[in-house]
């Protein structure tokens, strides 16, 4: 996280915390929105003061379209905030379209209330993660609710993307005796999290995985790696990412146990918390269906990106099957479900 | 019911005067992950100790040479087959 | 992780089935008595391991699962009061009521918060002295101990904000009870490692004797538990009918003096009842009647709770290890993990939510 200089032009005397005015349309809303996110997101040939950002692109172009609402407690969390969650979070999403992503809108919704300190800080923190992917955050909107109808701030951006893949990517391309690759360890952004809002103690600290994976993605298509499908781990981890691709390609997934990473001290939070890690969130990971013979390659490229550089392969696509995911163990095997409803800890 | 697991103790806070016995705290490390634990059901676990942790409460304090006997035990297992097949 | 891995490793796992099988010359079937042996038996496939004339039947190890409608139905309505703040372990939001679950309660307003430990439940009496604050002291001896620690430290720090509403249950009652129903098919049980911890085994020696059943106590990792089946397969061949350590780096016969002590001084031995068996004499702890003013029980009248349970539910008879889930007319149909009827559902070492994992697919060839 960049190092926040107090150097803002609004009056934060005068408003020290997001007044409902901020919403109302006025003077006082657009102070915000010059003051504040323009002066991050940067006019450039673009004005963000008006509604729609136009975007000049070639007729013809394969574009990826994307949304996502990001609502998490607390805004701050080891390794990340609410800010990087909204940048990557939909940066991600094109890149697991096989897409380069472009632009960026980001819609606010503030709590009346929230100090404008911690507004400046999410909005920093937006400008770095748009800064170091490359893509630009070109228009916005913002709006103020009462007190207690929001928990700070809920933020949803939209990303568009150009296609940088020849083929369709997505989970009707997979193909029986594909590879599994997963690119780095499981469940850190789910405990980070988790253990915030616990307040939890945990010294050797746990950090979200929060990253962007744009350049992994880029990097196998310029390498012309035949690129099945794609699908970065969120909430429902590892688990109900594949069931998800498993149960709409209508195809079998079977995963080494032994095989999914996981470090020590996140498998032991884990355990203490009663849940799976197979199951908790993440936000800076995905796994790759390529084809078998490429699967050596597509790891080798994987590992040069600092997000992907632990990438495994995980398993493979069976030969027969209709749409489950089995993991091996040391008994033999078991289905893997998607999780039921929301992680719950468990003592029992 | 039973979901409990080792960890070893790092550091030990005796309870202050006035306070319950029952205030006997201290740090265990779990796989690289350090938590406050309550101590006070394992008087006789000190720091360097591994301890079965259940809901926050040390419950047990482990034993080492027991832990080895239960690993001895396997290769007992093996030794009294292959005295079973010898003695046929 | 020292103490875990060791007990993990493959091959040690594999030696142990292959000796296992080697010496079984008869149909066994063993239940494993405890929610966390489930668990493991489920997580690592262990009983895929076993020869096929050796069966691991899920006993009502699962505190969760036997917790009395009523009890749930009480929860509820306590913790829908607005001035409650009610703190249970994560394990029971979704266990269903008459009605609804603690969950929905909680969508519907209810100030509904998971803990991991009781202590935390008293750190939040602490800090909201104008809000009552309720456990769910839900759990087997295991937890007892620590539920009474809460208890105590709550009357040590003068709190009257602080109140426990119990359902604890004991172990040995219940495995009587499966080896007096007519019914019952079990040759020997895996008695739990962490119960054990706490109480000790000689009360298991009493039972052992009585029904002629070997009981061996184990742990959790893999290792632990197909040990725990060879020791007690080994007895059966043999005839034997004796309590047996596996797990002996935390349990000891005595168990821990210090821990029955606390349970002993806040609570006593009562009748309860358990959700599809019944009333089980003798079989559950309530808090000592010095102790009464931390009863969340005799704290909050909230009046007659009319109890509706599923009439198609056969949770109990599955409890006991007489009928397997999939002889239940709503298994995987109108019951499901989502939307389950009864607690052997919802509760992830449940044995039916476990059943519902292997249940037959297209691509799979195993039969249950």
């Amino acid at each position: 996280m960049s190092d926040f200089t107090l150097t803002c032009p609004l009056p934060l005397q005068r408003y020290p915390d997001v007044v409902m005015a901020h919403g109302g349309g006025g003077r006082l809303m657009r102070d915000l929105i010059e003051g504040v996110f323009v002066r991050a997101f940067g006019p450039g040939e673009h004005s963000a003061l008006h509604d729609a950002a136009e975007l000049a692109r070639g007729i013809g172009e394969r574009l990826a379209f994307t949304t996502d609402a990001y609502v998490v407690r607390p805004l701050f969390f080891p390794g990340g905030s609410i800010g990087e969650l909204a940048v990557n979070g939909t940066v991600n999403d094109l890149a697991m379209a096989g897409a380069e992503p472009l632009w960026l809108s980001a819609a606010f919704v503030l709590e009346e209330g929230l100090p404008m300190a911690t507004l400046l800080r999410v909005v920093e923190t937006m400008r770095d993660a748009a800064h170091a992917t490359g893509v630009r955050i070109v228009t916005g909107d913002t709006k103020v609710v009462e007190r207690g109808r929001c928990d700070g701030m809920y933020i949803t951006t939209s990303g568009i993307g150009r296609v940088v893949y020849p083929h369709r990517i997505g989970p009707d391309a997979v193909r029986p005796g594909d590879a599994v690759l997963l690119s780095g360890d499981l469940a850190r952004h789910g405990i980070a999290v988790m253990a915030a809002r616990e307040g939890f103690e945990f010294s050797g600290q746990i950090e979200s995985d929060c990253a962007p994976l744009a350049e992994p993605v880029l990097r196998m298509a310029e390498a012309g790696v035949d690129v099945r499908c794609m699908r970065d781990l969120t909430r429902g981890g590892l688990a109900s990412a594949l069931v998800e691709i498993a149960e709409t390609a209508r195809c079998t997934i079977a995963i080494d146990d032994e095989a999914i990473p996981v470090a020590p001290n996140v498998l032991s939070a884990c355990e203490l918390m009663g849940f799976d890690p197979l199951h908790v969130a993440n936000e800076g990971r995905f796994v790759a269906f390529v084809p078998e013979e490429q699967a050596d390659a597509a790891l080798a490229i994987l590992r040069q990106s600092a997000v992907s550089a632990n990438a495994v392969r995980i398993g493979s696509v069976r030969e027969t099957g209709t749409g489950e995911v089995i993991l091996r163990t040391i008994g033999g095997e078991r289905p893997v479900d998607t999780l039921s409803g929301e992680l719950l800890p468990r003592i029992c | 019911m039973c979901l409990a697991i080792p960890g070893r103790v790092m550091s030990i806070r005796e309870p202050e005067h006035g306070q319950s016995e029952l205030e006997r705290t201290g740090v265990a490390d779990f796989g690289g992950v350090q938590k406050e634990v309550n101590l006070s059901l394992v008087p006789e676990a000190g720091v360097g100790d591994y301890v079965i942790v259940h809901v926050g409460f040390a419950i047990s304090r482990l034993d080492e040479e027991e832990a080895r006997q239960t690993l001895q035990y396997l290769r007992e297992m093996e030794e009294a087959s292959e005295g079973l097949v010898a003695a046929e | 992780m020292k103490y875990v891995e060791e007990y993990r490793r493959p091959e040690d796992v594999r030696r142990v089935a292959e000796r296992l099988a080697s010496i079984t010359t008869r149909s066994w079937k063993i239940m494993e008595v405890c929610g966390g042996q489930t668990h493991a038996i489920i997580r690592f496939g262990l009983d895929q391991m076993l020869p096929p004339s050796v069966s691991l039947i899920h006993g009502p190890g699962c505190p969760v699962c036997v917790t009395p409608v009523e009890l749930v139905d009480r929860a509820i309505a306590i913790a829908a009061r607005p001035e409650v703040i009610f703190c249970s372990f994560g394990d029971m939001l979704r266990v269903p009521g008459s009605g609804r679950d603690l969950m929905s309660a909680r969508a519907a307003g209810a100030d509904v918060r998971v803990v991991f430990s009781p202590a935390d439940a008293v750190d939040i009496a602490r800090r909201n002295p104008d809000r009552e604050v309720v456990f769910f002291a839900v759990g087997f001896e295991t937890t007892a101990p620590a539920n009474a620690a809460a208890v105590e430290l709550a009357r040590a720090a003068g709190l009257t904000n602080f109140s426990i509403l119990v359902s604890h249950v004991l172990v040995p009652p219940a495995l009587r009870a499966i080896m007096s129903s007519p019914d019952s098919a079990v040759h020997g049980f895996l008695a739990a490692g962490h119960v054990c911890t706490v109480t000790g085994y000689t009360e298991y020696e009493n039972i052992a004797a009585e029904y002629g059943v070997p009981i061996v106590v184990t742990g959790f990792e893999p290792l632990d538990i197909l040990q725990g089946v060879y020791m007690c397969v080994k007895q059966l061949e043999a005839g034997t009918c004796n309590v047996l350590n596996e797990y002996a780096r935390s349990v000891k016969r005595e168990g821990n003096r210090a821990a029955m002590a606390l349970v002993d001084r806040v609570f006593e031995v009562v009748d309860r009842k358990w959700r599809g068996i019944g009333l089980i004499p003798a079989s559950g702890l309530g808090l000592r009647p010095e102790y009464s003013s931390f009863d969340a029980q005799l704290r909050f009248d909230v009046g007659d709770i009319h109890v509706a349970e599923s009439s198609i539910c056969i949770s109990g008879l599955v409890l006991q290890g007489v009928k397997r889930p999939t002889e239940c007319p709503a298994f995987g149909t109108e019951c499901t993990p989502e939307h389950p009827l009864g607690a052997t559902m919802v509760s992830s070492e449940g044995a039916c939510a476990a059943y519902y994992r292997y249940r037959p697919r297209p691509s799979n060839e195993r039969t249950l």
